[in-house]
């Protein structure tokens, strides 16, 4: 069946702001969607509100909408543009939701309107309300879990009274697993079901036997408009069920079932995508499997792409989302070719000759108060996916791809903590499934405990424990050899075994680069295989290799001069897609320039570890080795051509890498520019030479050299290990008495925990503590410039923060162009940022980021490499700042590249806008009950949005929606703020008044509010000291639609948590700041007085 | 545990080293034609399936022995090839199913292994010059060299003598069989497997028959239906099966797999040739040319039908999507048909088990018409 001709226009709805549970891999998934219905001819209308994302680039559709992603905005998308289909299947969950409410609205998926293609209604509902799904399962006779479904609490017990303890809590039409938990007791299951009922927007959980402990696997599934279904992938989790897939680490392919199981899940599978009815595209089917008897049951399916397709694309080399694509507008498997091998079409089942490991990566230690403990919910913020012949070598290689300061499992300085532990509570550990879980197992086999009785305590299979029991003797075998002459075939073995130079080196305390000669001298090299779907049965030509130990290599090179791309890794909190975003487009655009681009990365969430973004996929580990190898592979490959390395667009992870590399192979800033901006000392010396304020301070390596530069600059100070990023582990100190307990934080309990630094290397006299004077009311900038070789300077944009200074950039909102800064302030800025683009000797980006207080501009930081903020500015503005700044780089000058149309003609130097945008933070707390929500100096946001519009007003107000930050128009404002705040804090509450919102307060907020005339309407009681009602009861009750509490000090703050938490978990809308109260009233008081309107970049930027 | 360091050695004169596994084969020298298989799941059937006699098996998929052996899932009595090659044989297994280990299995029946083999440098080499005699053991590299250049290969060989039932025995038919009335299948013994005997008996009772069996014996039997089932190496080399399936032709239904289809081809009046490197894996995909559907099949042969050659009156009906050869033909007017691939699966994907059902309904309309 062809092409579907009858469809003109399609409208992908993509998945809005990386949150846990949905990151970059619908990103992925939704530019390679974009791609090629492009490519079949079709007009592309997209809606995502993450700028950061490279689908939002005005490039990958015919019409851009970075709009919230609400019904409302969506509505008013379609009757603008009058797709001819929607395809929801690319967008996670967060697109499917969506296509619902259209749906129900009448708007999409009945005659008259746009056809819901992918997946219709019938089949998202089947899939996605729980008890439907399990009816269908049962009707088919596939086998589920017994389970009832509850909308109360009393419901829940009764259905637990029916199926017996322990349950499992799962609330409908929630991704990632939000709200789902395990209750052993009763008390327990009250506990889970509230949050639960809580969680789902239809208020209804279903109550499940607990299976935990079984073993859980997941089915990649593909089916076409011909009912032909193939499986891409089957990737079975090591840490068994209980324990969130997305937190679990995972092997693709399948290891331990035998085939007659295996193709028993599979007929399952298929049977179960037929019964829910997705018509066309990629599903994913999760099964449990009981370890005693085999017994198989179905726990979910997801009637769409997911992490796991992204995982299992990469894993495969099979373009699931690209192919569903082409499947949901009409196409069958057998008419599209497998991309990889050009001759045998995609209608067959990938098979793999090596194993994949995924593993996660969590952020528990910048949200004190949480556990630690993984379950049914998804916590963790990004993955690393590694790729080895055997699962020690992949497990391995994805362990040190992580970047938590671990070379392998185990065998490095970060096991010294373990020691502290007996076996018994070795044993405990393992039976706990922890981030450390892993590292705990090994640990105990080293000690010799069983691997029966580790298996007994932590459910993973005995077959996956045998083979990390395999690397555990590795090591003992290793650690007693004399290394200096060590025979090739046991070099050979530990390599393969996975074994890091860096582990090595820890074992004999050798350096890794001693090791690394010692290795290579004995023929011991890394080799690159390439992966190709078919297990090497076909010649593919795949530019897709990963390392391993192996006879030979496989890496053929163009002809080219080379451009090598140092990625970003997995995700974490402070480094995301918008850094996969800028090595992707320098890729793109290097290219098209006539450059063999070269990437090389470890997240398989993302565009850039797509095998056809670039002319060479290296899917490795961004460490020193890793990188070498690839190095030394490609200069192999064809030593004549140029090689050339990017390191400054995948955030840190490459820069921390740079110094290891060769410095002439180092494209654009000079490496020693990059330590000025990093070494506190010769930062110093370059803002005194430039005459740029600082804020005053100093650096210390002990308590009392901290206490000296205190009594010099005064109280408050910001305290921050130096070398961390997203202002890890900084923080805002008052007295003496605190800036003793941060230091003895930073320093002593360093080993232990996640609180502690211990893990990213600990202090040391290369890496001491700053300490600064905290500038108090101050406006923060960040610009994003870009200057070339021959010392032009382009300002892509300068940002005013909504929150002050205080608030990390990274979690704060800040809009272009600036909305209160004096002009000839800005020019100031400007000029600053010019000046330090010379002096550090800047070829490419440069961010820097200001305080202004009063009109007196500090610069706080500059940072010579692509910025957080690249993407937004580049939406913002139209211009490709990662494009332009990569050409720059590699030796392209701005005016060579005005000729190309690459970038504008400005004037001075800077682009100029006339709407704006807002760029707004989007935080994990839904997430994480127990933890204050309150901004501060440490990030902790997971993603952004941005607004767009024609005034600040508006364009904030989209952004908050965007963000899940309801602005209502009716209901009980709830204030509470703290001294300093109450003035503007006056102008919140006669604003919310002028928009018929009631206003409650708390006593002071009210008396102060009394004394200008506003008396509020209702006076709240501090937690128990009155008989009337608390703020939380108000928010709990629902009649509070908006928060507004600002901390009291920047003391301990603690005052004001328990409003917050409150309005965390009952999903108020709360803001912690007054500038961010201020502008929300601002846009809700613009927006309630005119109607919505939506606008493509396109029009915008007159594309 | 200590390692026996062995190398195995390809008649291009290809050095591969890795480690002894599996039984000790004479003189430390196992040779034979080395093939690979691309499956994920399913070594112990590939490796007791009698199609691979006279051939080294190399698995693409690194692990293998991980759930280890059991009782249900040979293929055959015993397995026939002449050794395995893989990349990294688990120490130890974990699986309900298990009751012992590969490398025990190989033991007791005398397979010998290499292990810690770049299999997927083998794999290439054996894709670029088609299947290639080799040698593996723990003998020196020239003894090795040498056995493998004096290895024929498969070749000339009839090896499905080697492998076919000596006595004919009766497979009861199953009990979901009973419901639907008894029926009687002769079924060749080529080198068939297990599974395949269990679909049949789904059908009727199987009364299974060496290979060399003369059509009147067959007809003899009044069967209702007869099979031809997979087996090892060439078709050529089986020239009187092919006379005897001409001989039975029109009169009972035929149905044949894999070198029984191959088999029924000759005897249709049809070529074979060899492919260059076979197929050999669980995931190909062949196309029903009557449906249009897509069937994700299991296949391991080195022969096919040459589809060009087919004679009047009788029709390609499946297709390799991959490559195009014919993987399907069916003769109406005589009641006979045949696949190249494994409906059976075992292992493999189930898509094809329809043609089975297909069989049984050309055995009954045979009946509504007699
Ligand atoms: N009945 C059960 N008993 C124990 N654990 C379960 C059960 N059902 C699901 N889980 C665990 O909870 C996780 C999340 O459940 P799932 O249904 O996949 O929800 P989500 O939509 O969040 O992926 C699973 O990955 C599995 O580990
Ligand atoms: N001296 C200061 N006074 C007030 N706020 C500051 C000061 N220095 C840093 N900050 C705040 O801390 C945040 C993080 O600091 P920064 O140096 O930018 O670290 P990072 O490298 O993590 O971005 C900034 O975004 C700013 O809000
Ligand atoms: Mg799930
Ligand atoms: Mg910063």
């Amino acid at each position: 069946m062809p092409r579907r001709d009858d469809l003109e226009s399609i409208l992908i709805i993509g998945s809005g702001p990386i949150v846990i549970g949905q990151a970059c891999e619908f990103d992925y998934s939704g530019t390679q969607a974009c791609r090629v219905l492009r490519q079949e001819g079709y007009r592309v209308v997209l809606a995502n509100s993450n700028p950061a994302t490279i689908m939002t680039d005005p490039d990958f559709a015919d019409r851009t909408y970075v709009e919230p992603l609400t019904p409302d905005v969506l509505a008013e998308i379609v009757s603008r543009e009058r797709p001819d289909a929607v395809l929801p299947t690319l967008g996670g969950q967060t697109g499917l939701n969506l296509a619902m409410d259209l749906y129900r609205a009448g708007l999409v998926g009945r005659p008259g309107t746009p056809e819901l293609i992918g997946a219709n209604a019938e089949a998202i509902e089947t899939a996605e309300d729980r008890e439907r799904f399990k009816q269908a399962m049962v009707e088919i006779g596939l086998a589920v879990p017994p389970s009832g479904i509850a909308h109360s609490l009393e419901g829940a017990l009764t259905v637990a009274d029916e199926i017996g303890l322990p349950v499992i809590v799962r609330p409908a039409f929630i991704l990632g697993g939000k709200g789902t938990g395990l209750a052993g007791t009763r008390d327990e299951l009250r506990r889970i079901a509230a949050a639960g009922l809580a969680a789902s927007p239809i208020g209804e959980i279903l109550i499940e036997r607990s299976i935990a402990g079984w073993k859980e696997f997941e089915l990649e599934v593909m089916r076409d408009r011909a009912d032909n279904c193939v499986v891409i992938c089957s990737i079975e989790n090591v840490d068994p069920m209980g324990v969130h897939t997305g937190d679990s680490i995972t092997v693709a392919p399948a290891q331990t079932l035998t085939d007659v199981e295996y193709q028993q899940m599979r007929d399952a599978a298929f049977a179960c995508i037929r019964r829910v009815g997705v018509e066309t595209g990629g599903s994913n089917v999760q099964f449990a499997v009981d370890p005693r008897h085999g017994e198989q049951v179905i726990i979910e399916m997801n009637p769409r792409v997911s992490r796991s397709s992204a995982l299992a694309s990469k894993a495969t080399g099979f373009p699931i989302a690209k192919i569903a694509a082409k499947l949901a507008v009409g196409y069958t498997l057998d008419e599209i070719p497998n991309d990889i091998t050009r001759k045998t079409p995609a209608s067959f089942e990938p098979t793999i000759d090596y194993v994949v490991t995924k593993v996660p990566r969590w952020a528990f230690e910048k949200l004190p108060g949480t556990s630690g403990v993984l379950g049914t919910q998804m916590q963790s913020v990004g993955e690393a996916m590694a790729i080895g012949r055997t699962f020690p070598e992949s497990l391995q290689k994805a362990l040190r791809s992580l970047e938590t300061g671990r070379a392998g499992l185990n065998a490095d300085p970060g096991e010294a903590v373990y020691a502290l532990l007996n076996d018994d509570e070795l044993l405990e550990a393992a039976a706990r499934p922890t981030p450390e879980r892993i590292f705990h197992v090994a640990e105990g086999l080293r000690r010799g405990i069983g691997i029966e009785d580790l298996c007994a305590a932590s459910r993973i299979d005995a077959w996956f424990l045998d083979q990390i029991a395999r690397i555990v003797e590795e090591r003992a075998v290793l650690e007693a050899a004399v290394w200096r002459d060590l025979p090739r075939a046991a070099w050979r073995r530990a390599k393969q075994l996975g074994f890091s130079d860096a582990q090595l080196a820890h074992l004999w305390g050798a350096s890794e680069d001693e090791v690394r000669a010692t290795r290579l001298a004995t023929g011991v090299r890394a080799t690159f295989k390439t992966v190709d779907t078919c297990a090497a049965e076909f010649a593919a030509e795949t530019p897709y290799h990963y390392s391993t130990y192996e006879d030979e290599d496989e890496v053929r090179a163009g002809g080219r001069p080379r451009a090598i791309i140092l990625g970003s890794g997995p995700n974490r909190i402070g480094q995301g897609i918008e850094f996969d975003y800028c090595c992707v487009h320098a890729s793109f655009a290097l290219r098209a320039a006539g450059y063999e681009t070269v990437m090389v990365n470890c997240n398989p969430e993302t565009v850039s570890t797509d095998y056809d973004t670039s002319d060479r996929l290296y899917f490795e580990p961004l460490t020193h080795e890793d990188v070498l190898n690839v190095l030394d592979a490609e200069r192999a490959a064809s030593p004549t051509d140029d090689v050339q390395v990017i390191v400054t667009l995948g955030g840190q992870t490459p820069l921390k890498l740079a110094s290891g590399l060769p410095v002439e192979l180092i494209a654009g800033t000079p490496p020693a520019s990059i330590d000025v901006a990093e070494d506190r000392e010769k930062w110093n010396a370059l803002c005194a030479r430039l005459q740029i304020p600082q804020p005053p301070g100093g650096t210390a390596t002990s308590l009392e050299q901290a206490l000296e530069i205190t009594r010099r600059v005064g109280f408050p100070v910001l305290v921050r290990p130096s070398y961390v990023l997203g202002g890890r582990a900084m923080q805002i100190v008052d007295d003496e008495g605190q800036l003793k307990e941060v230091m003895a934080g930073l320093y002593g309990l360093g080993l232990v925990g996640f609180g502690s630094l211990g893990r990213e290397g600990g202090l040391s006299a290369e890496r001491p503590v700053l300490v600064d004077r905290f500038l108090e009311d101050a406006v923060e900038v960040d610009v994003d410039a870009i200057r070339d070789r021959t010392g032009e300077v382009l300002i892509g944009g300068v940002m005013e923060h909504v929150e002050e200074a205080g608030v990390h950039s990274g979690d704060s909102a800040c809009a272009i162009p600036p909305q209160t800064l004096q002009l000839w302030v800005v020019e100031v800025i400007q000029a600053y940022t010019r000046a330090i683009a010379d002096a550090l000797d800047v070829v490419g980006l440069l961010n820097v980021q200001y305080a202004v207080q009063g009109n007196q501009v500090y610069v706080i930081e500059a940072n010579p490499r692509a910025s957080r903020t690249v993407p937004f500015v580049a939406k913002a503005t139209g211009v490709p700042l990662a494009k332009v700044a990569s050409r720059v780089m590699v030796g392209a000058t701005l005016a060579e590249l005005r000729g190309e149309g690459l970038v504008p003609e400005v004037t001075g130097g800077q682009v100029a806008v006339d709407h704006v945008a807002v760029k707004e933070a989007v935080l994990p707390f839904s997430r994480f009950p127990e933890v204050d929500t309150t901004l501060g100096p440490e990030m902790r946001s997971t993603g952004e949005v941005m607004g767009i519009d024609s005034t600040f007003g508006l364009a904030f107000h989209k952004a908050e929606t965007a963000a899940g930050t309801v602005l209502p128009d009716r209901g009980l404002a709830f204030l509470s703020l703290n001294d300093g705040d109450k003035p503007a804090g006056l102008v919140v509450a006669t604003r919310l008044r002028e928009l018929g919102l009631g206003v409650a307060a708390t006593r002071g907020t009210a008396a102060y509010l009394a004394r200008y005339g506003l008396d509020v309407d209702l006076v709240v009681d501090k937690l128990g000291d009155g008989d009337g009602p608390t703020a939380v009861d108000l928010i709990a009750s629902g009649e509070v639609t908006f928060v507004v509490n600002t901390p009291q000090g920047s003391g301990p703050r603690s005052d004001g948590s328990s409003i917050r938490q409150a309005a965390n978990v009952h999903r108020v809308s709360a803001v912690t700041t007054v500038e961010a109260a201020l502008a929300a009233v601002h846009g809700m008081a613009e927006r309630a007085a005119q109607p919505l309107r939506v606008r493509s970049l396109q029009e915008y930027h007159g594309g | 545990m200590s390692v026996r360091e062995a190398a195995l050695v390809l008649a291009d004169g290809s050095v591969f080293e890795g480690e002894a596994i599996g039984a000790e084969p004479p003189a430390g020298v196992a040779s034979g034609e080395v093939v690979f298989n691309t499956v994920l799941s399913g070594y112990q059937e590939v490796i007791t399936d009698p199609s691979y006699a006279g051939q080294m098996i190399t698995f693409t998929n690194p692990h293998i022995g991980n759930y280890g052996v059991n009782g249900t899932d040979f293929e055959a009595r015993r397995p026939f090839c002449r050794g395995v090659v893989v990349r990294d044989l688990a120490r130890r297994h974990s699986s309900w199913r298990a009751e012992s280990d590969l490398d025990g299995l190989l033991r007791r029946f005398g397979i010998p292994g290499i292990g810690g083999v770049d299999t997927r440098r083998l794999t290439r080499r054996i894709r670029d010059h088609g299947a290639l005699p080799g040698a593996f053991g723990t003998a020196s590299e020239a003894t090795l060299r040498a056995a493998a250049q004096q290895e024929p290969g498969t070749d000339g060989i009839d090896l499905v003598a080697q492998v076919t039932t000596a006595e004919p025995y009766v497979v009861e038919r199953t009990r979901d069989a009973e419901r639907d009335g008894a029926r009687r299948i002769v079924a060749y013994d080529f080198g068939i497997k297990h599974t395949i005997l269990r679909h049949l008996a789904r059908a009727g009772t199987v009364e299974v028959v060496p290979a060399s069996t003369p059509a009147a014996d067959v007809l003899a039997r009044e069967p209702d239906g007869v099979f031809l089932s997979n087996g090892p190496g060439d078709p050529a080399m089986v020239s009187y099966a092919v006379d005897a399936v001409r001989q039975l032709l029109g009169h009972v239904p035929v149905f044949g797999i894999c070198l029984g289809h191959q088999l029924l081809g000759l005897a249709l009046g049809a070529d074979t040739v060899k492919l260059p490197f076979g197929h050999h894996g669980g995931n190909h995909p062949v196309q029903d040319l009557r449906s249009g559907r897509i069937e994700i099949t299991s296949q391991n042969h080195n022969f096919v039908v040459d589809a060009a050659t087919l004679p009047a009156g009788v029709q390609a009906t499946h297709v390799n999507l991959n490559d195009g050869v014919c993987e399907g033909l069916h003769a109406p007017g005589l009641r006979a048909f045949g696949v190249q691939h494994h409906p059976e699966a075992g292992p493999g994907p189930h898509d094809s088990r329809y043609l089975f059902e297909t069989f049984r309904r050309l055995i009954d309309e045979q009946d509504a018409t007699r």
